[in-house]
Order: structure tokens, then C-alpha cells, then sequence
């Protein structure tokens, strides 16, 4: 199990480019997260995630 | 005045004062909020990608606006430095507005923490404008720390309750070398008016327009406020006279004499 934004998924031995894409996320448009440290864009492809992961996806929103 | 009184924060040039959340209100609103507001920064909250969303913010936001991404829901320095990294990573700039609360109640600022992330980032290559409750040791922290604005709030955040920390903010105006932008608790075009007048370098609104009847219309008379409120400024203000009056017009004297 990884967990993916607070819920556990099946993504065991998923790229981290291939979570983005599944979920319908834009990759310019998000940054992620793996146990708390920054996954660069250029690593998306070749950055495997393992059960017990915790991946973040954030995003811009209105705020103040 | 417009082209030669710039608003320089962290090197960058600005001719607007006002800047504009993009908080609590619908997306379509945002051009024209940004639009009647002038406003040539706007700020943005970092969170978690949702998937029932498929529209994005920044599609919303004019080109050549500024975007000052905020480190809110951040409770010490240590979340908000992830947040920042967060903002950096989506790739829209350096500029963060430290955000860092420890009570939901009042959403008051923990100004230690504050200083805190604002060295870490700072030394990161961030341009830090710390939000915080208006005290000048903790300013003098923060300029100390890197920051490249100082960021004191009015009153609570969304309260639109207007200028609580008024003779605070002076003292941060009369002695810190930094912008110092008033952000939080503004809730009328007089209250942002006030504060210009009194020095501030800029003004930040979010609920104020967000709780307006017409947002865009609220958003103008935002802008006319600050712009009037700086011109008071830079042109200086009538002296106060603590007793009596003064004649405002030349006494002839005819009918005494």
C-alpha cells in the first residue's frame, strides 16, 4: 500500500510520473512529495514508489 | 507620481500598493478583481491536488501578475519551510508569504516561528514576506533573518475589523527599513486609506472583497483608497492641532474696526 494525498492506494511499483498521470493531475501543474521530500519534475519517470510510501500532490489555490 | 513611485520588494519593481488574496471567492471573479483592484500581486494557498477539480487557479489568473504563494495552515516553521519548497517546486517564482498559526480561534501569528522559517528560507534563495503581529523586536528578527517585507496584521484574519494594531504599525513604519505591507483585518477602502496615509508601503485585502455585495466594484474603490492614502502620504499631512481652531481664511478686520 502507498499512500497518495491521505489514502491508501495500490501503487506499489508505480513511477511517480505514472500516480500523476492515473489521478489526472497535470505534472506542470502539481509537486510531489515522497516521505516529505521534494520529487523534481525530472525525476517523475525513474522515481519508483514501495509499500508504507507517503506521496503529497499539492497545488495552487485562492488564498489569502 | 505613478511612474516614479515604485513599490520595490526584494529587488522586484511594483506600481500598485494594493495587494489581493484570492481566498473564498469563485475563480471567475479573479480577472476582474485583479483587473478593477490594479492589483500586480496576487497571493495563493499551497494544497493538497484534489481530483474532483479539474480547473486550476493559475488558468484564472491574468499574465504578468505576480503570484505570492502563502505557507497557511503551516502551525510551526518547520511546516512552513515545507510549504515553501512546495510553492518553489510548482515553479511559479521565489516570492512567500510566511503564514505560520498555532490558534484556530484568533488565526494570530506565532511570530517566533515566524522569524524562524524566514531565516531558514531566506538563506534558500526565497524573497520572505513574514506575516506577523505587529511588535518590533520581532521585526527587527526578521529584517535581521532576510526577510524582504514585513507583513503586520490589522486585526484578526477575516475580520474585517480594520486598523486594531494602529499605533503598532506606526512604530513599525517609523523604524523598520522594509516595506511594510498591512495585511490582514482590513476591512473598508477608509480603514486601507488610513493605513497608507500613516506610511504603509502596500496594503493586502481578501475578505473584504470576498464578503463585498459586488467584488469588482469593491475591488476599484480598494484601489482608489490606497492610491489616495499614498498621494496623502508622499504629499504630506496637515498638521493636528491639539486645542482650540485656526482660521482658515485671512481676517479682514472691516467689521471691527
Amino acid at each position: 500500500m502507498v499512500r497518495v494525498n491521505g489514502e491508501n492506494c495500490q501503487a506499489d511499483g508505480k513511477t511517480v510520473a505514472e500516480i500523476v498521470l492515473e489521478n489526472g493531475y497535470e505534472r506542470e501543474r502539481v509537486a510531489v512529495e515522497l516521505n516529505e521530500k521534494i520529487v523534481s519534475k525530472c525525476d517523475y519517470d525513474s522515481t519508483v514508489v514501495r509499500d508504507g510510501d507517503c506521496i503529497e500532490i499539492v497545488m495552487f489555490m485562492g488564498g489569502g | 507620481m505613478q511612474n516614479s513611485d515604485k513599490l520595490v520588494i526584494g529587488g522586484h519593481e511594483f506600481n500598485s500598493r494594493f495587494i489581493l488574496g484570492s481566498g473564498k471567492y469563485s475563480l471567475t471573479l479573479i480577472e476582474s478583481a485583479v483587473k478593477y483592484a490594479g492589483a500586480e500581486i496576487i497571493t495563493l494557498s499551497v494544497r493538497r491536488a484534489n481530483t474532483k477539480e479539474h480547473e486550476n487557479i493559475l488558468d484564472f489568473i491574468p499574465k504578468g501578475v505576480t503570484l505570492l504563494p502563502n505557507t497557511s495552515g503551516a502551525r510551526n516553521a518547520q511546516e512552513a519551510v515545507r510549504i515553501a519548497r512546495l510553492a518553489r517546486e510548482l515553479g511559479c517564482g521565489d516570492f512567500v508569504k510566511i503564514e505560520i498559526m498555532r490558534d484556530t480561534k484568533y488565526l494570530l501569528p506565532d511570530n517566533a516561528e515566524t522569524v524562524k522559517a524566514t531565516e531558514i528560507l531566506a538563506k534558500e534563495g526565497f524573497l520572505v514576506m513574514p506575516y506577523m503581529y505587529p511588535d518590533l523586536n520581532t521585526a527587527r528578527d526578521l529584517v535581521n533573518a532576510g526577510a524582504v517585507s514585513v507583513m503586520p496584521l490589522a486585526s484578526p484574519i477575516g475580520s474585517n475589523k480594520g486598523l486594531a494594531t494602529k499605533d503598532f504599525i506606526q512604530i513599525l513604519i517609523d523604524e523598520i527599513d522594509l516595506p511594510i505591507i498591512v495585511d490582514a483585518g482590513i476591512g473598508r477602502p477608509s480603514q486601507a486609506c488610513e493605513a497608507m496615509e500613516m506610511g504603509a508601503a502596500a496594503v493586502m485585502c481578501n475578505t473584504a472583497l470576498a464578503t463585498a455585495g459586488d467584488l469588482p466594484v469593491m475591488a476599484e474603490a480598494f484601489r482608489q483608497a490606497v492610491e489616495a492614502g499614498r498621494k496623502a502620504y508622499l504629499s504630506g499631512l496637515g498638521r493636528v492641532l491639539m486645542r482650540g481652531g485656526s482660521p482658515s481664511d485671512t481676517l479682514t478686520g472691516f467689521l471691527h474696526d
